[in-house]
């Protein structure tokens, strides 16, 4: 087991490694930050005693190896573009993109389940099929339409939620959270929907498509045959063994709900992260955008790994297998 | 029984807060823009959005006015005791927002803070030797060359608190290289109108009204809170006026100014920008980078820039394009600049055959071929203006590929020399054609000045127009490099760029030049 969770926790190190390798190389390609950095007035050579200052004029590699040691002892630099530390920056703005996902994940699972399990039980009632139908909107309406088009009803048109920013936050210690005001529950609506109506549209189909299948299998025949009741059918037997598929991917999307949260928090103003993260494509901030893509990676890397050991708990085969494969 | 007496309360609180607002009526002012302040120190960046910021919590020497005129701001009067030396008079009774007075010492103090090497104001008063204290109220400021203009180029130059700025550890701007963020970049402490209450970057700032400054006499406004958010998307801003949830935004985008002006309850204002956009011909290499054309350079012919001039219809531009927001340009400064003369920014009239014949003459009956570079995320509808230009040039017969890009891709190609054929716009701060001279005819390997153009005679004197004290004398020297340039075709001028707020009908401010807002002018109606 410790061998196993070992082995794993290099595969991670070695794709973090590759990950901030390939994104720090991509920063080349972004523009100079020092035209954003000084006035127009700035002569050539002001410019380049900027450029050298920050260590631009380096070679690659000493940039990234500088980047790497400093990385390793928490410290990412400052901000080009608003003059603040960037783990500063990334702490303070955390909490708001959690909370949009959080909020997001909790409305697709909360909605996407029961209309799965209805449009799988009942495939051709006229509720499914128009259920169905407004799914598609789900998944063909690009994140910014549907943002704009909810401001434009829910804000210009009937004047009830706000168009943008989270309301008033309180701070907790280091967190600050918008669920204890009513302008940060009023503020957080629009953006969650939004955020979650593509997720809502993947969990959906996927339970329809496992209740199909399940319900065409022969436990399911016998336990109506043996007279159960159409509720403990649906729920007790079939529901139950779609769970694994979901629960797989509803874990891996929170990861990619992080990516998607930036269009979303763009339109909506929404302080946090991915915002952040855009702002700094735009000024070729490049330690905001080094320390951000780093992050998404861990992110991504621990729930693979989290995930990788779960299987480990969950499935005797691949314990056994390795057992064997120890000579045990 | 309970119920009843809970909403008995509710009631008395909801009647006690409708009774009472009126008594504490505050002017509140929400408004929006697209990008925040850089930051509050207000040397730390030479930057429009955030020199507008910091013109509300800290003063100036001397002050653009909402007409963009040069006003005595702390400054009362200067006299020149030679022609090196400028002395100031200082406002007498001024305070700092903790109280302390505002002298002479604080003025030496922020000018050399502004002179440091993190600053990003060094470029703009580089012509400072030396600040001497005179006394409490008098200050000499002695420049290494006789200049001009100093006191249009301490419109910029924000005077500073010398006892906060050493208690606070930030007598030098913060160093970008550095690790720790100093104090000044979110706490800023001057004595302007407004004090700075709350700082979130990116989030929201609220200023309220310095009930003791020392302009309410002359500027008695009404405004006691400023609540700022930015709003990087545009049709979220627009969504957030429409809506009511703001009173102002500085920079509504052009497909929106219909519906803004159709909706009750809100108006525009505008007015031509200190923005001039153009495009920069490479004249002065042999061969350029992106022709057909070999061995020799075609822009390096006066009549094929001239051809490329007159092929460019700008009013169509404007129609199109700017939907009507713009002002066709012939030199490359706006109105707002010392220099400015409606003869000269009469534009040659357009004309295709003309055009044509000037290229056939030039021997390049057929055209050729050239890369425009443009940026996509810089100016008003930059890239679309570029494509407007590639047909036009099209019709002459020069076949133009474009190339729009981020402007911090873009700008270093102008920079290192590695473009034919650009666009660029050009603000002027100190409100003076030398600025303009300096930066885009004055001859140079590197910088701005993409041209290649370099004329010994015109380098001489616009290093004279620098120093030339006597005003007629420079305004003559300052008419003849416009003159040259004009016929020579250095540039393209397309249009002066034109701004538009937009804002609620209970209030009215009034819209200035530079961009920048001066809620000390806002009305309110009642």
């Amino acid at each position: 087991m410790i061998a196993y969770v070992i082995q794993r926790a290099f595969q991670a190190l070695a794709v973090m490694i590759v990950v901030s390798l390939v994104s720090f190389m991509l920063f080349n390609f972004v523009g100079d930050p020092v035209d954003n950095m000084v006035g127009q007035e700035a002569t050539y050579e002001e410019r380049v005693a900027m450029r050298d200052n920050l260590g631009l004029n380096d070679p690659f590699l000493v940039q990234f190896a500088r980047f790497v040691g400093n990385a390793v002892k928490g410290e990412f630099g400052i901000s080009y573009r608003i003059q603040r530390p960037v783990a500063d920056l990334i702490a303070e703005r955390m909490p708001a993109t959690l909370e949009l996902v959080i909020a997001s994940a909790f409305l697709s699972v909360l909605l996407g389940i029961p209309m799965g399990i209805y449009t799988g039980i009942r495939p051709n009632s006229w509720l499914s099929r128009s259920i169905l139908v407004g799914s598609l909107v789900g998944v063909t309406l690009p994140t910014f339409v549907i943002g704009i088009l909810l401001i434009y009803i829910f804000s210009v048109g009937l004047g009830v939620l706000p168009s943008f920013g989270r309301g008033e936050a309180v701070q907790l210690g280091w967190w600050s959270t918008g669920f204890l005001t009513v302008t940060g529950w009023k503020a957080i609506i629009m953006p969650s929907v939004t955020l979650a109506l593509f997720q809502m549209t993947i969990i959906l189909r996927l339970v329809r498509s496992e209740m199909l299948e399940v319900m065409r299998t022969d436990y399911i025949k016998f336990a109506r045959a043996r007279g159960l009741p159409n509720q403990i059918i649906n729920f007790g037997h079939a529901f139950k063994n779609t769970l694994v598929p979901v629960i797989t991917i509803v874990g891996l999307n929170l990861g990619s709900l992080i990516a998607f949260s930036i269009i979303t928090e763009t339109v909506f103003q929404w302080p946090g992260m991915g915002f952040l993260f855009i702002q700094a494509v735009g000024f070729a901030d490049i330690p905001v955008m080094a320390a951000y893509l780093v992050m998404v990676a861990v992110i991504f890397v621990s729930i693979n790994l989290f995930v990788d050991i779960l299987y480990f708990v969950v499935d005797p085969r691949l314990r056994a297998d390795k057992t064997v494969a120890a000579g045990n | 029984m309970r119920i009843k007496f809970l909403s008995k309360i509710s009631f008395a609180v909801v009647t006690v807060a409708l009774t009472s607002s009126p008594v504490f009526a505050e002017n509140v002012i929400r408004w929006a823009s697209q990008g925040d302040a850089l930051t509050s120190d207000p040397h730390a960046a030479n930057e429009s959005p955030t020199h507008s910021a910091s013109r509300k919590v800290y003063d100036v020497l001397y002050y653009n006015d909402k007409d963009m005129k040069l006003t005595p701001w702390l400054a009362t009067g200067h006299k020149l005791v030679n022609a090196k030396t400028w002395e100031f008079s200082l406002r007498k009774g001024v305070k700092f927002h903790d109280g302390s007075n505002f002298t002479a010492d604080d003025v030496k103090f922020s000018i050399e803070r502004a002179l440091s090497p993190t600053s990003d104001l060094k470029g703009d008063i580089s012509s400072i030797q030396e600040v001497k204290v005179i006394n409490s109220h008098t200050v000499q400021i002695i420049t290494k060359e006789p200049n001009p203009i100093m006191r249009n180029q301490l419109t910029n130059v924000f005077m500073m608190s010398k006892a906060w700025s050493e208690k606070h550890k930030v007598t030098q701007p913060q160093d970008r290289a550095g690790k720790q963020e100093t104090y000044a970049v979110r706490h800023a402490m001057g004595t302007g109108p407004f004090k700075l209450e709350l700082r979130e970057p990116d989030v929201k700032t609220i200023l309220v009204k310095n009930n003791n400054w020392w302009g309410l006499k002359t500027y008695p406004h009404q405004v006691d809170k400023i609540i700022y958010t930015p709003i990087a998307n545009q049709a979220t801003r627009v969504a957030a006026l429409l809506s009511g949830e703001l009173d102002f935004i500085l920079d509504p985008p052009l497909q929106d100014l219909d519906r803004i002006k159709n909706t009750a309850g809100l108006h525009l204002e505008q007015t031509a920008q200190v923005r001039t956009i153009f495009l920069g011909m490479n004249q002065g290499v042999k061969e350029l980078l992106t022709s057909n054309v070999k061995g020799k350079n075609p822009l390096s012919d006066q009549r094929v820039r001239q051809a490329m001039y007159q092929a460019i219809n700008v009013e169509a531009i404007k129609k199109k394009v700017m939907r009507g927001y713009a002002v066709p340009a012939g030199l490359i400064t706006p109105p707002a600049v010392h220099g400015y003369t409606e003869a000269l920014n009469k534009r040659r009239p357009y004309d295709v055959t003309a055009a044509k014949k000037l290229l056939t003459e030039a021997g390049y009956p057929s055209g050729f071929s050239i890369q425009l570079d443009c940026p996509n995320n810089r100016y008003i509808n930059d890239e679309g203006i570029c494509q407007a230009v590639v047909g036009m040039l099209g019709k002459i017969g020069i076949k133009v590929n474009l190339s729009a890009i981020p402007k911090t891709l873009h700008f270093p190609k102008i920079k290192n020399r590695e473009t034919d054929f650009y666009m660029l716009g050009w603000g002027v701060s100190s409100l003076d054609s030398h600025y303009v001279f300096n930066y885009l005819v004055k001859g140079a390997d590197k910088g701005w000045n993409g041209t290649g153009f370099a004329d010994a005679d015109i380098d001489a004197t616009i290093l004279e127009i620098g120093k030339e004290v006597d005003f007629p004398k420079r305004d003559k020297m300052i008419a003849k490099v416009w003159q040259k340039l004009r016929d020579n075709v250095n540039y393209l001028p397309i249009h002066h760029q034109v701004i538009v707020w937009a804002m609620s009908d209970k209030l009215d401010i009034p819209i200035v030049a530079d961009d920048g807002v001066r809620f000390i002018y806002t009305k309110f109606k009642k």
